[in-house]
């Protein structure tokens, strides 16, 4: 199987036609997928900026701060992305022992004295000049790729039309191992994308029903033993109880959701325009940078703003589907089936909780909020999404 | 690979990926929907909250308006007190919330520190008193009796007291110029309630919670005039209340000044002269009831006959309007409301009734005009006048034989009303009225008069009297008649009797009923501020006019002048020629008549004055005085409750209110130069725009200025050969 493709071993190309040429890697590229991942990050940076420049105690006076940061990890990112499309997720397959073995290793220098809790979820390691690091994000792709690589092996190489039962439960032993770590934490906000990841990737594979339907009781199931259990700790709690009932103490749990929902609510059709929402610029939200960063777009760019981002991360799920529904090979197929799960739950959850729908859980809005480690993570899912299209075998 | 599809795909894995698509865009069409109804359906209700959210008002007060007399005296005003205040969001930003700067403060203001704390924090429901229950934007006073030099190290050391600042604030304040108290005719401010703060506070001009609203008097009618509108500030603030910007700002808008037609001066000595006259009646005998006169209360009014505007309006007892100043006194409160006080708050000219006595006669005599009588006719003024078994006695049998309507009215000849009266009532058929409508012609003329309801003068609160007629005797009965009936006994007390009788026929327009009415006894009840109502269109031919205190609203600034103009009230339904005879019958009054022995030497060539006297009797008390008088510019009445006749009561106060109003000398001499008002005041007060105001000086008024040395001996003589039944 060729690790690369055709056209970066055709000879006597100048650098330009290479990229220009019909069969390139640039023409080949899915630009709605990469121009929309673009776009929402371009706009994250907008809403980054007004919900950041007037909270001094965080900018340390400079109120470009977050903009400039959120800008270079932007930068970061597409280079990951490119430097995923350069190597290929074929390549990269053969590295994946060697990546899984490292997410799992990092997660657990989380849950040594290395790690650093932020919003009751002990998530995070401190690398010093300002800068941390939330290894549950990459572990979101080592799992995508690792259950990836078991299960379409034998189906890809042609000895099944399905994976049978041992390499499905081989693969979910694979993923249980961080996700337990993840619960760990606790990240709860993790472990249900996790989860999410889990069921998309068992569902494209082509295991049986029987795996789907029963991993889906096993987390029900799972859900209401750690409700019975008082596995779960008060903060959390208190956000499910004010989910349930948000006129529940307006000043506490209740706080966010409900200055989230004004913010949102107070946007109307149009907005009050970037950087004139009373509630952005009064700082009423929290967290509204990251995890609440879509109630600035509902404030400040109203109905219209708003929607546009639900249309772009639209766009992005929808060529991710055409990719994963495309390529001829199981490996690729699940890949894209992982990362589609990941985002489109992702941001679900993440617009839901503002929203009032969803119960609130600390996770970003895929390349619209203000965080690296998330940052990096979605673009190097991109760049896998794009390395599927360039190299999926042209059967036309 | 058999089963492998073009795209190298097996069915099941092809189905999942398209599950895997629906299931994505049903949440992101989840997402959308729910984005919609928060934004586009429910968008203005959260819009609405985000604004409650961010912006924090802060209100300034506005000064309230003064209350000036006709000359611009000011009767109510403000008094600048210094007020220190504390600015709460100031002391929070400091290290430890502002306790050594309060502490300091305290050191000034010779205050404990924990008061100063106490009085600056929050109300809730967990704190006692004292506690702050405004805006904690809103800067907190600490003290409103700061001395100069208080305010002084304050200021001056600005450094050491951040977020601290004394200023001078307007606290209201009666002046009482001239002793002129003009008490229940101010009224009072009172704290604003819960009620009246939410019900304003989405207006305009909202309330503050220290602020004071008009309770009774001009304060109330014209507080809205007087108010002014308070100025708000709105501040947008972030989620810790910090001020993150000045929204838009409505700046305090000072209230009006009201200008009113009293004179302070007049007002003093109309005041001082009733005080004078039932401290006088209370030295009297009374041979009824065998005890001197108590004369508990009374009224007096001195009004412009031509416009209806009230120069002077005092009512007895009184107390001092600066009672309310700071909040009034539980113990004053008890005080000003008890029996024992006899009630001072009330405004006895316009809130105490009583029959009017012979003071009605004029009204009685337009009726009998009406009634078709005529003017020189010769009515039969007898000693007695019978009906059935019952004798209707003229004052002390007195007969002057047959007299004319003039006459009667002059010498308030009681039995020439009843004939008249009774006749008119056997016309409308008696005790079972003819079909079709009587003609009622003496009910029907005291309403023409204005009887029966307010006058509508610009004080709150005005009772309407009562006309005893058909239709009130049939309401009367029916609210009463069970009492009555389960009270009455044939042959029991006169209580008892009388109730028996009125459940029987209390329903009814008893021929004595009729006959009692003519001569203003019985149920008949006027308000004091009627009397001279009807008696000021007795003096400028026929028109009544509604009292009115207020004369004009000037603004602060003095730029709008606003001016309240005479309202006509009614016109009344007598001749001219019918006018005129009773013009004529009532200066004989003040000649001849029954208040002569009161006005001798007086200059009546110069200034002619009409008077009515009357004396009406109240079961179970001592009678009440009246004194109707006019010239042709004011209308005087007086009353005074068990106080005796209305010409022995009041007619040296009234005589001596005259003398001062057109310099009437001791000698009977006029003195223009010592007439306090020989025409009514027509021009306003000035006031400049910077608010002040150009009043003249007032001084006391001295009551023996005025005194006519009377000679007792010919008093009594003139009081016997006059009768001085009124």
């Amino acid at each position: 199987m060729a690790g690369f493709s055709v056209s970066r071993y055709a000879p006597e190309r100048g650098a330009w036609s290479k990229l220009t040429a019909r069969d390139s890697v640039v023409r080949r590229l899915d630009w709605p997928l990469l121009l929309s991942a673009l776009a929402l990050s371009g706009i994250g940076s907008a809403l980054v900026l007004s919900a950041t420049r007037g909270r001094t105690s965080l900018t340390h006076g400079d109120q470009y701060y977050f903009l400039l940061r959120h800008v270079m990890n932007t930068g970061i990112g597409v280079a990951l992305m490119i430097g995923t499309i350069w190597l290929g997720h074929r390549t990269l397959r053969g590295a994946i022992p060697i990546l899984y073995g490292l997410s799992v290793l990092l997660i657990l220098a989380v849950l040594s004295p290395l790690g650093q809790t932020v919003n009751g979820a002990h998530a995070w390691i401190v690398i010093g000049g300002g800068f941390s690091l939330q290894p549950s994000e990459f572990t979101k792709i080592t799992i995508i790729l690792g259950m990836a690589m078991i299960l379409a092996s034998r189906v890809d190489a042609g000895d099944q039309d399905h994976p049978d039962h041992r390499t499905v439960a081989k693969s979910l032993g694979l993923a249980a191992i961080p996700i337990v770590i993840v619960m760990g934490m606790p990240d709860l906000g993790s472990v249900m994308v996790m989860a999410i990841i889990v069921l998309g990737v068992l569902l494209a594979s082509g295991a049986s029903n029987r795996w789907v339907l029963g991993l889906l009781s096993t987390g029900v199931a799972g859900a209401v033993a750690i409700w019975q259990l008082g596995l779960l700790d008060d903060y959390q709690i208190a956000r499910f109880a004010a989910f349930a009932n948000p006129a529940l103490d307006p000043a506490g749990v209740g706080y966010n959701t409900n200055q989230a929902r004004i913010a949102i609510g107070s946007g109307g059709l149009t907005g009050t325009g970037l950087f004139h929402g009373s509630q952005t610029t009064g700082q009423f939200v929290p967290e509204q940078q990251t995890d609440f960063v879509f109630t600035v777009a509902g404030e400040e760019l109203g109905f219209v703003g708003a929607g546009l981002i639900l249309v772009l991360l639209g766009i992005v799920l929808w060529r991710a589907c055409r990719i994963a529904r495309e390529t001829t090979e199981l490996y690729g197929t699940i890949v894209a089936a992982g990362i589609i799960a990941w985002f489109a739950f992702q941001a679900f959850e993440n617009i839901g909780m503002t929203l009032g729908i969803m119960p609130v859980a600390g996770l970003p809005l895929p390349f619209v909020s203000y965080g690296g480690s998330s940052m990096f993570a979605v673009w190097v899912a991109i760049g896998l999404l794009q390395s599927i299209r360039v190299q999926r075998p042209m059967t036309a | 690979m058999t089963n492998i599809p073009a795209t190298g795909r097996t069915p099941r894995v092809q189905i999942r990926l398209i599950v895997i698509q629906i299931l994505v865009f049903s949440l992101l069409l989840t997402l959308g929907g729910r984005l919609w109804y928060l934004q586009v359906r429910n968008g203005q209700e959260y819009t609405d909250e985000a604004k409650n959210n961010h912006v924090q008002q802060v209100v300034q007060p506005a000064v309230r308006g003064a209350i000036l007399d006709a000359r611009g005296v000011p009767l109510a005003d403000n008094e600048t007190r210094l007020v220190v205040t504390a600015s709460r969001t100031e002391l929070l930003k400091m290290k430890d919330d502002g306790k050594a700067v309060l502490t300091r403060l305290a050191g000034v203001l010779k205050l404990k520190p924990q008061d100063v704390i106490e009085k600056i924090r929050l109300c809730d429901a967990k704190t006692p008193k004292p506690c702050w229950n405004g805006s904690p934007y809103q800067p907190i006073p600490v003290t409103d009796e700061a001395t100069t030099q208080q305010a002084l190290q304050i200021r001056e050391r600005s450094e050491d007291f951040p977020g601290i600042s004394a200023d001078p604030t307007a606290v209201r304040r009666y002046t009482s110029p001239g002793k002129a108290n003009t008490s229940q005719v101010l009224g009072y401010l009172s704290p604003v309630t819960d009620g009246e703060i939410n019900k304003a506070k989405d207006t305009a001009s909202p309330y503050l919670r220290s602020d004071q609203v008009g309770r009774s008097g001009l304060e109330r009618t014209y507080d809205k005039e007087l108010r002014g509108q308070a100025g708000v500030t709105r501040y947008e603030v972030d989620n810790l209340g910090r001020v993150i910007g000045e929204a838009d700002s409505d700046k305090a808008k000072a209230g009006s000044n009201v200008v009113t037609s009293i004179d302070a001066r007049v007002q003093a000595l109309t005041e001082y002269e009733l005080d004078f006259a039932m401290k006088e009646a209370r030295k009297q005998y009374d041979k009824l009831t065998g005890m001197n006169y108590k004369a508990d209360s009374g009224a007096a009014i001195v009004m412009e006959a031509k416009t209806g505007r009230i120069v002077a309006m005092a009512s007895a007892p009184t107390y001092d309007p600066n009672a309310w100043v700071g909040g009034i006194s539980a113990k004053d409160y008890a005080n000003l409301t008890s029996k024992n006080s006899n009630y001072p708050l009330l405004n006895r000219a316009i809130q105490g009734q009583s029959a009017p006595g012979s003071t009605f006669k004029v009204v009685s005599t337009a009726a009998a005009v009406e009634a078709g009588y005529e003017w020189d006719g010769g009515y039969p003024c007898t000693s007695s006048y019978s009906v059935g078994n019952q004798v209707f006695k003229n004052f002390e049998g007195e007969n002057f034989g047959p007299i004319s309507l003039g006459r009667a009215l002059e010498v308030s000849c009681d039995t020439v009303f009843y004939g008249l009266a009774d006749g008119q009532w056997k016309k409308d058929g008696g005790i079972n009225p003819k079909k079709g409508q009587p003609k009622d012609y003496f009910y029907k003329a005291a309403h023409q008069f204005g009887l029966g309801k307010e006058t509508g003068i610009d004080l709150p609160n005005e009772v309407t009297g009562r006309v005893p007629d058909r239709q009130w005797k049939q309401r009367f009965w029916k609210a009463n008649k069970d009492i009555w009936c389960q009270q009455g006994k044939k042959n029991g007390t006169y209580v008892e009797q009388i109730a028996y009788e009125n459940c029987l026929e209390g329903n009814q327009l008893r021929e004595g009923d009729s006959i009692n009415y003519s001569i203003g006894q019985g149920d008949t009840l006027v308000t004091p501020v009627q009397e001279a109502m009807i008696y000021g269109a007795l003096a400028n031919g026929g028109t009544e006019y509604v009292p009115t205190i207020g004369k004009a609203i000037v603004s602060a600034d003095g730029k709008s002048v606003q001016e309240i103009k005479p309202q006509v009230k009614a016109k009344l339904p007598v001749s001219k020629a019918t006018l005129k005879g009773m013009d004529k019958a009532l200066a004989g009054v003040v000649t001849s008549g029954t208040a002569a022995w009161k006005f001798q030497g007086w200059p009546q060539d110069k200034i002619e004055l009409h008077a009515k006297t009357g004396t009406a009797e109240v079961y179970g008390k001592q009678t009440t005085s009246w004194l109707a008088t006019y010239s042709k510019d004011y209308t005087v009445i007086m009353t005074i409750s068990q106080a005796g006749t209305g010409s022995g009561a009041s007619g040296e106060a009234i005589r001596n209110i005259y003398s001062s109003l057109y310099g009437v000398q001791s000698d009977g001499s006029v003195n223009n130069k010592k007439a306090l008002l020989p025409t009514p005041q027509k021009s306003l007060p000035k006031i400049a725009t910077d608010g002040s105001i150009d009043s003249p000086k007032i001084t006391d008024y001295d009551p023996n200025s005025q005194k006519v040395p009377l000679k007792k001996t010919g008093d009594q003589q003139l009081a016997v050969r006059v009768g001085r039944r009124d």
